[in-house]
């Protein structure tokens, strides 16, 4: 048992004592046993040291991170409060969809004079900045989510979206009509929904309760506008 | 005072009830300029201080403004400072934009609603979602209106976005800041009771313009008549809203002066709705159909004749 002489802590004594005076006066007894290891347990990090990436081949570098991105890929399609998608972000997955989205909308180069679609930078630009925005105001409402964390989200979010513009790209092979536009109007809701639903099932939970709807509603509006880019692409 | 225990907070009410009970008894008041002459004890002012005081609010915006200027204390190069901006809630959002939709005529939106804590939360997303409202509402009823035409090939007409979110962002923020020039400058000149921070003005300003997101969507409907009515309506309930909060603001001033100033809020605001419908909708061909019936009318008529 640890034998402690308590110091006096009255304020009606008459001298001040020095801070920590009383500390010389604790004695621990020799029945504690005070040995053990002092080493952080962290596996993960030694087994790190111990085999470094550098020197493993390239399939398996690159194995690695796709199936990283492949399995933040099925998280999204089939979304539960897990915290797979926030814990381990990265950003190879929202790039890739970004640019197959972007290489799918932009209209061609030919007929540039005319008003029309987006070009590739137009939609590089409103899906990284669209991102980047709700991800600040995210912040500045008092969320508790990291900047890249939010990033990631909304950008693997856009995997719905995507598969929209695949569909839609392949119904639009077939002849134009208004059954053509109600079939790509329907995918369209259709995953436009699941995107809403995907990030809110990672988003909502970072912000405080009172100011969801806030943080929810820039969401909506960012997968609400690249719905409608990709409802309105007209092949030239 | 009454006699109170040591240790026990006591709320001592506001500067005029304490006046009133202990004449001699001097007082520190820290409130801003707008709020003096509310509590000089002059009973031969008339019903203008009344209006003044239900423009003003009620005594709670002294402790509001006390608060908020223990709030922003950060340095403006902190994260924090801007979260300041930022510090509202969704039923504090939505109350300001009941608050801008449904003007009460001698309630001021400034100190009813914002009472000190102007948020930037507001304006951004109101004016995003009023240039994509506008792009896509214009984009969707043009291809309405030609529809039917054989020469008409879609196009989403993207370049349009970026025109109007360059119109709607430089109207929310370059108009209030000229009217906050404007204000500073004749303040310097001119005392006037009510004066407003640049960011309550953003604020006004971007909460005013969210009538215009259900005018944007309602301006699919291709009938001419039926879009200048809407014009009317959105313009007079914006208009009235920003005239009433800056009245208070001019009233001291020249009358020329307070009601050209005005004049000049509600002028801008229409050419903004105005310029929008011109620019992204187009008109209305309405005279396909009639000409369409009357040209066989006229042939069969000429066919009776001849």
């Amino acid at each position: 048992m640890a034998e402690v002489a308590e110091s006096p802590g009255d304020p009606g004594t008459a001298s001040p004592r020095p801070l920590f005076a009383g500390l010389s006066d604790i004695s621990i007894s020799q029945d504690i046993p005070i040995e053990g290891e002092i080493t952080i347990p962290m596996r993960s990090r030694s087994r790190e040291f111990d085999s470094s990436t550098l020197n493993e081949s390239v399939q398996n570098t690159i194995m690695r991170d796709l199936k990283a991105v492949g399995k933040k890929f099925m998280h999204v399609l089939y979304p539960r409060k897990s915290n797979t998608l926030l814990r381990d972000w990265d950003l190879w997955g929202p790039l890739i969809l970004c640019v197959t989205l972007a290489l799918m909308l932009q209209r061609g180069s030919v007929d540039s004079e005319k008003d029309g679609g987006p070009q590739f930078a137009e939609v590089f630009v409103i899906v990284w900045f669209g991102a980047v925005t709700i991800t600040l105001n995210s912040k500045l409402l008092g969320g508790n989510i990291s900047f890249f964390q939010s990033l990631c989200v909304l950008g693997y979010c856009i995997l719905p979206l995507t598969v929209a513009m695949l569909i839609c790209r392949l119904v639009l092979l077939a002849e134009p009509g208004p059954i053509n536009f109600m079939v790509r109007l329907f995918v369209v809701i259709v995953m436009f929904a699941w995107s809403i639903v995907a990030s809110t099932a990672f988003l909502a939970d970072s912000q405080p309760p009172n100011r969801k709807a806030l943080a929810v509603y820039p969401v909506f509006l960012f997968y609400f506008v690249i719905s409608w880019m990709i409802l309105t692409f007209t092949p030239q | 005072m009454a006699a109170v225990d040591n240790l026990r907070f006591e709320e001592f009410g506001d500067a005029p009830t304490s006046l009133a009970t202990n004449p001699d008894a001097t007082t520190i008041s820290i409130e801003d300029p707008g709020e003096t002459p509310k509590h000089q004890p002059g009973p031969a002012r008339g019903s203008g201080r009344e209006e003044d005081d239900e423009l003003l609010g009620n005594d709670d915006s002294d402790k509001t403004e006390l608060l908020a200027g223990q709030k922003k204390s950060s340095p403006f190069w902190t994260f924090e400072y801007y979260q300041t901006f930022f510090d509202v809630d969704t039923y504090q959002v939505f109350d300001r934009i009941k608050g801008s939709l449904l003007p009460i005529p001698g309630k001021n939106f400034v100190r009813l609603y914002i009472r000190s804590n102007p948020d930037l939360y507001g304006p951004f997303w109101i004016c995003a979602t009023l240039v994509f409202a506008i792009a896509i509402s214009g984009n969707l009823s043009n291809f309405l209106i030609h529809l039917g035409e054989k020469t008409y090939h879609y196009v989403p007409e993207f370049r349009k976005v970026s025109i109007a979110a360059t119109i709607i962002y430089a109207y929310a923020w370059l108009v209030p800041l000229a009217l906050w020039g404007f204000l500073m400058w004749r303040n310097s000149k001119v005392m006037n009771i009510v004066s407003y921070s640049f960011l309550e003005i953003v604020c006004v300003y971007g909460y005013s313009l969210f009538i215009y997101i259900p005018t944007a969507i309602l301006w699919i409907i291709p009938q001419k008549a039926v879009r200048w009515i809407l014009v009317m309506i959105a313009l007079g309930i914006s208009g009235s809203v920003l005239a009433m909060t800056f009245w208070p603001a001019v009233r001291e001033d020249n009358r020329r002066i307070s009601m050209a100033t005005i004049v000049m809020i509600v002028l801008l605001h229409m050419l903004l709705s105005v310029g929008c419908l011109a620019y992204f909708f187009d008109a209305p061909e309405m005279d396909h159909l009639p000409t369409a019936t009357a040209t066989p009318n006229q042939t069969v008529a000429a066919a009776k004749f001849s």
